[in-house]
């Protein structure tokens, strides 16, 4: 490689060094920020929600945990990540995929009493895709 | 090798074979997905768009990673086809990343039950849109057409650094967008029914871009040496 070219790779490799660890540096400062969602270890161990601030919480719907009131759209549930669990109580719609054992992510505040008090319900997909006979197979609901 | 006229005589001569069987074997690949292809146990039919969304988030990804390697070169030996090629790709890309987004958007509203949340995931591949967007703009831009290239070649060798941050997002933190359901590295969390289709619709959308890139390029070759003999020759 003559000189010259020598010289512009070498500018370009340290361009996009640089850029590399400006964008690490960011990234690592904004760690706790980039995340979607608080887990239920989070909010219950360490306590890093503030009481009505709002803000979204994730993981399992914990089984058996669901509950609805007969004549209002008041739901309860416990969202868990199988080392704590959080009570949520939400007054709307649910999406279709919500169910005991998949994952949601809520929006919302943390009560007083220390439950949570959802405004918005999103269900978090997971990467398994099969047929219905395999699911039946595999006792899937 | 790397003159315009041999590469625009080249791609003449190899283009419509390849248009008609990129076209029939999209076609195959998408009636495999969208119509053979069983439906999933949870999600029933909505899960059928990943053979569009995967497909081109892919080729988002993918084009701009061309894109930066092409700069690379376009930047190191200034080898004029490889500006042309960078500049070629840039729209080609851009859409397959807006296709992703929309396609996402669309199946987020059934199942996640929102259009759009600020997670990693979304919010990095917004940014490759963009980044898209402002290396479009610099060609647009800057008249002539060496400096254009190289500075846009420039933008997409420092963008380049979000494709990592896409590919990881999922990993990394914790995002309403689920991981891969395919990876190179470990078996699918898909029966083969379903990811034999898929795979079957990424080919067919790296030829479609394929074809699309390689028309464009030889619009570029014609644009740029239009008052040359052989362009005159050739299509007279």
């Amino acid at each position: 490689m003559n000189p010259i070219r020598k010289q512009r790779v070498y500018a370009l490799v340290a361009i996009l060094l640089g850029v590399s660890v400006a964008i690490f540096l960011v990234l690592n400062g904004l760690k706790q920020n980039l995340n979607l969602f608080y887990t239920p270890t989070q909010v219950i161990k360490e306590n890093l929600l503030e009481v009505n601030k709002l803000a979204r919480v994730g993981g399992m719907v914990k089984d058996n945990s669901f509950t609805e009131h007969t004549n209002s759209l008041m739901k309860s549930f416990e969202i868990t990540d199988f080392n704590e669990s959080i009570v949520v109580v939400y007054k709307g719609i649910l999406p279709d995929l919500f169910s005991e054992g998949s994952g949601v992510v809520v929006q919302g505040m943390l009560t007083e009493e220390g439950s949570f008090e959802a405004s918005e319900v999103l269900a978090k997909h997971d990467e398994n895709y099969m047929p219905p006979e395999v699911a039946k197979t595999l006792k899937y609901k | 090798m790397g003159s315009s006229p041999s590469i625009f005589r080249f791609i003449s001569t190899i283009f419509p074979w390849l248009f008609f069987f990129s076209i029939l074997f999209l076609m195959g690949s998408l009636f495999w997905g969208l119509f053979l292809a069983p439906t999933d146990y949870k999600q029933g039919d909505a899960y059928r768009i990943i053979f569009i969304h995967v497909p081109s988030a892919i080729l988002g990804q993918s084009g701009y990673i061309f894109m930066a390697v092409f700069g690379f070169i376009c930047l190191v030996w200034r080898v004029k086809v490889a500006g042309m090629i960078v500049r070629s790709i840039a729209p080609v890309g851009a859409s397959f990343t807006l296709l992703a987004l929309v396609s996402g958007s669309i199946w987020g509203k059934p199942t996640w039950g929102t259009w759009w949340v600020w997670d990693a995931r979304l919010t990095s591949t917004l940014i490759l849109f963009f980044l898209y967007i402002a290396i479009i703009s610099l060609f647009s831009v800057i008249e002539s057409k060496q400096k254009a290239d190289r500075a846009g070649s420039i933008l997409a060798l420092v963008g380049v650094a979000i494709i990592p941050i896409i590919k990881k997002s999922v990993d990394w933190w914790q995002t309403l967008h689920q991981s891969s359901t395919f990876s190179l590295s470990s078996s699918p969390s898909m029966t083969a029914d379903m990811y034999l289709p898929l795979l079957s619709c990424v080919l067919a959308f790296y030829l479609i871009f394929l074809v699309i890139v390689l028309s464009r390029m030889k619009l570029e070759i014609v644009q740029r040496e239009r008052s040359t003999n052989w362009v005159k020759d050739f299509y007279s």
